[in-house]
């Protein structure tokens, strides 16, 4: 019976924590002997060679030339006994059990799927390393377990789970406050901040007398004047959100040739209706914001030009019209930038997107978004207008084809019947794939969507 | 050995300048040949077309067992190497310094020891640690991180692996020095200490210091340097003026330059400079002129900064074929004896392998222990501290 074992990824040079997978000299279903070279992966300090830890059949290929894989991950599964006699053992599952106190022993595997590398080297597994005290309470212990799944996330990790808030970290190798140990020792004991001290010793040295004085002084008055920029800057590890939203933005801003358009938009007549609507009795407790009113026109205006909720697919090597909208509302959240979707969005009447808009929000406030929340958007809006900005120039979310920008909408003056009024204006940006959507589909699809606003009664002719 | 007439003066513009950043095409192809050629006084007695050839100075008498015995020792420790190597490639290890391509300079100055000399290595000496009668799965720890090397450097007369670069020359030359002091040597029946460098550690003041006082003691110390050819990434040339051999005249002792690649030559070398030793005539340096075949470590990457000419150079003058070649010729050893020098190396590999995998985690109380010969109360009470506070950890110890 076959039996399963899984290589995981080591550190081949004293604390590398990734290495990039380069060529596979065997596929699955090779034989393999012990100290066969079986890849070459490429680190931050060399290309190397590994060799093959047991003999056996390949039976698959966890990782794939060019994608970089965390130190400790899989990358073979190898049968040790093809048609062998010994009872059948499962390959370990990459998402194991979470739980669990395993002390990371060499080859053995950890909560995770993970195989131990080497003590003392390449990342640990959180359980393992974080031990909690016997008599820590019980949050912490949560917390602590909580962390785990994130730090053993596979590879191709979908959008983080429920990262915790990033902790501010010292600067690692910038600006460090010179004190001898004992000094330190008296700081951290007197809870000072060496950071916030300026040596008195010779080359800036933190002296005993520096440390003393500061304990004993009053709490409020550090030397801010004087200080290092390197105690005044922050250094925040880049994950999370933080990560998914730049590797998003990135991947978008170098994939899809973008296109943005601006219009500006008299809204009065929208911002009227807004009112009355606020009073019927059918819009009661309902929070009927401009940005209801956009999303409806935006889904009214994709009717007329499917194009801009269409998606460009370069490995099938077509376009992708679809007959739904879920409708991505970018929101600004504690956590960063997050896009929950309005699935749907197409089928709801204005009052159940105002209402599906306000728990979007909520839920998007308080973190609560799941990653499926967020996943297969058709096209997106960015309400600008909240921060006051009037417009800008948004990227595209990765997959979809057009994202509406809506400005602050402000009184202005404007010129109606040749006459200057004060009215509601509002600027509108759109970007668009222009592999996907031309100038004019984009410019028609704009437009509509202005002329919904300027005038909703436009609508009744859709 | 040789005298300042014979001194080769650096040629203008042979070698870069240490403050340098790129050497030249032609500095290149000049250190190529420099590295290609040990020069006119390289002591050879095995060319590497394995042709036995002869020295004014030096020469050996072997018989066809010790010959075949070198070639065991080499065989072996080139398979202890490489599956260390392998154990690091595979996770098992943190680091491994690889001595691939020193065989030869390493089984030849350690057979030539006798159990009462002493020996310092500094922390590449697999070979070294060999023939003194450790075993290999003893050098594992180190390089897993479990413990500082497992051996009784007193029983085995072997000191434990120093990383500090070159700071063994100065505990060999203050134990050569004792040795002289406690009168053991001054006959056959003498003691002598070696100690082992790389050329990259000449550039270091230990190193010099050792020299200086081994010398004005008549400290019975051989000075077997290793030269690679390589300080990681920084050749010989950019590090010294002269060839190293020749700076022992400055120090006033004898210094020989060996085909380190040449396992009889280093042996016979390494022998005569012992006996010199014992009898009360060191100290003396030995430097093997070799070459690294793999990186500096397995955090090491040469291709980065050496051409590939000079490794296809140097596979030229293996240390094993050359024996293996006159073994043959000679008809000292037949199909049998090589299948059987294999069939122990892959033994000898699968023990290590086996070994290294199931190495247990060293106790916390390990980092206390062997501090202090007979104890300290300062330490036992970090001790118990320590003890105390990892086990108020859940999961206790681990």
């Amino acid at each position: 019976m076959p039996q399963y074992k899984q290589f995981p990824l080591p550190d081949t040079a004293e604390g590398l924590t990734e290495a990039e997978i380069l060529t596979w000299h065997v596929k699955p279903g090779d034989t393999v002997t012990v100290n066969q070279i079986i890849v070459e992966i490429e680190t931050a300090k060399a290309a190397v060679e590994l060799p093959c830890p047991w003999a056996g059949v390949v039976t698959e290929l966890l990782a794939e030339p060019g994608q970089t894989v965390e130190v400790g991950v899989p990358i073979i599964t190898i049968d040790t006994d093809p048609g062998g006699a010994a009872a059948p053992v499962a390959p370990a599952p990459v998402a194991a059990e979470a739980n669990g106190t395993s002390s990371g022993k060499i080859g053995e595997e950890m909560p995770g799927g993970r195989i131990a590398t080497l003590v003392g080297y390449g990342p640990k597994s959180g359980a393992a390393k974080r031990r909690a005290r016997k008599d820590a309470p019980a949050v912490a212990k949560a917390a602590v377990a909580a962390i785990t799944p994130a730090a053993v996330v596979a590879p191709p990790a979908p959008a983080p789970v429920a990262a915790p808030a990033p902790a501010p970290v010292q600067a690692p190798g910038g600006y460090v406050p010179l004190a001898k140990p004992p000094v330190r020792k008296l700081a951290k004991d007197l809870g000072v901040d060496l950071y916030a001290l300026t040596g008195s010793g010779p080359d800036g040295v933190i002296t005993r007398e520096d440390v003393e004085s500061a304990g004993s002084a009053p709490a409020a008055a550090p030397v801010q004047s004087f200080v290092d920029n390197g105690s005044r800057e922050r250094r925040v590890p880049i994950k999370g959100v933080r990560k998914a939203t730049a590797q998003a933005m990135v991947d978008s801003a170098f994939t899809a040739p973008h296109v943005t358009e601006f219009l500006t938009v008299d809204v009065t007549p929208m911002m009227e209706l807004r009112a009355k609507l606020k009073n019927a009795r059918e819009f009661h407790g309902v929070k009927l914001t401009p940005l209801a009113f956009c999303a409806k026109a935006v889904i009214l205006a994709a009717r007329r030009t499917p194009d801009v909720n269409a998606t460009w697919d370069a490995a099938a090597n077509e376009i992708v019209y679809k007959d739904y909208v879920h409708l991505g509302i970018a929101a600004a959240t504690p956590r960063g930038l997050v896009v929950p979707k309005v699935r749907d969005a197409d089928r709801m009447s204005l009052k159940e997107l105002a209402v599906a808009l306000d728990e979007l929000a909520t839920v998007a406030r308080d973190g609560k978004t799941s990653p499926a929340d967020m996943m297969n958007g058709t096209i997106t809006i960015t309400n600008v207008g909240v921060f006051g900005v009037d417009t800008g120039t948004p990227i595209l979310n990765p997959g979809e084809s057009a994202i509406l920008a809506l400005g602050a909408i402000r009184d202005m003056p404007w010129v109606v019947d040749g006459e200057i009024k004060i009215r509601k204006i509002c600027q509108l940006a759109l970007s668009f794939d222009h592999r996907v959507v031309d100038g004019q589909q984009g410019s028609q699809f704009l437009a509509d969507v202005g002329a919904l606003l300027a005038e909703p009664g436009i609508a009744m002719t859709y | 050995m040789s005298s300042p007439e014979q001194w080769t003066h650096p040629e203008p513009d042979a070698a870069p300048a240490a403050t340098a950043a790129k050497p030249t095409a032609e500095q290149v192809i000049a250190g190529l040949r420099a590295t290609d050629e040990g020069g006119a006084d390289l002591v050879q007695l095995l060319t590497p077309e394995g042709e036995r050839v002869t020295h004014p100075d030096f020469d050996i008498d072997i018989t066809a067992e010790e010959l075949r015995g070198l070639y065991r020792d080499m065989v072996l420790i080139r398979r202890v190497d490489r599956e260390a190597n392998a154990l690091q490639r595979k996770g098992q290890l943190g680091i491994w310094v690889p001595l691939l391509g020193q065989e030869a300079a390493q089984i030849g100055a350690g057979r030539a020891m006798r159990e009462t000399d002493m020996a310092f290595p500094s922390y590449r000496e697999h070979g070294i640690a060999w023939t003194r009668g450790i075993n290999p799965t003893e050098l594992l720890g180190i390089f897993r991180g479990t413990d500082q090397g497992t051996w009784d450097p007193v029983e085995k007369r072997f000191h434990p692996y120093t990383i500090v670069i070159g700071n063994q020359v100065l505990n060999a030359a203050g134990y050569a020095m004792g040795q002289k002091f406690d009168g053991k040597v001054g006959d056959d029946e003498g003691e002598a200490t070696m100690c082992f460098f790389g050329d990259g550690a000449t550039s270091q003041g230990d190193v010099h210091e050792g020299f200086v006082w081994a010398a004005v003691y008549d400290a019975p110390l051989v000075f077997f340097c290793q030269n690679n050819q390589w300080a990681i990434s920084e050749p010989t040339e950019r590090q010294s003026r002269l060839p190293l051999y020749q700076r022992a005249r400055g120090y006033g002792f004898p210094g020989i330059r060996v085909d380190g690649n040449d396992v009889l030559a280093t042996l016979a070398v390494t022998k005569w400079a012992l006996d010199e030793c014992r009898h009360g005539n060191g100290p003396i340096l030995i430097e093997a002129f070799t070459y690294r075949m793999d990186a500096h470590t397995t955090s090491d990457d040469p291709t980065r900064y050496r051409l590939s000419d000079e490794l296809e150079m140097w596979k030229l003058k293996d240390p094993i074929e050359r024996v293996k070649v006159y073994l043959v010729r000679q008809q000292w050893a037949d199909h049998e004896f090589f299948e059987s020098v294999e069939a122990d190396a892959d033994k000898l590999g699968e023990e290590l392998r086996e070994f290294c995998t199931n190495m247990p985690d060293p106790p916390a109380e390990r980092i206390f222990s062997n501090v202090y010969a007979e104890g300290n109360p300062n330490l036992e009470a970090q001790r118990d501290e320590f003890l105390g506070y990892v086990s108020g950890f859940a999961g206790g110890e681990h």
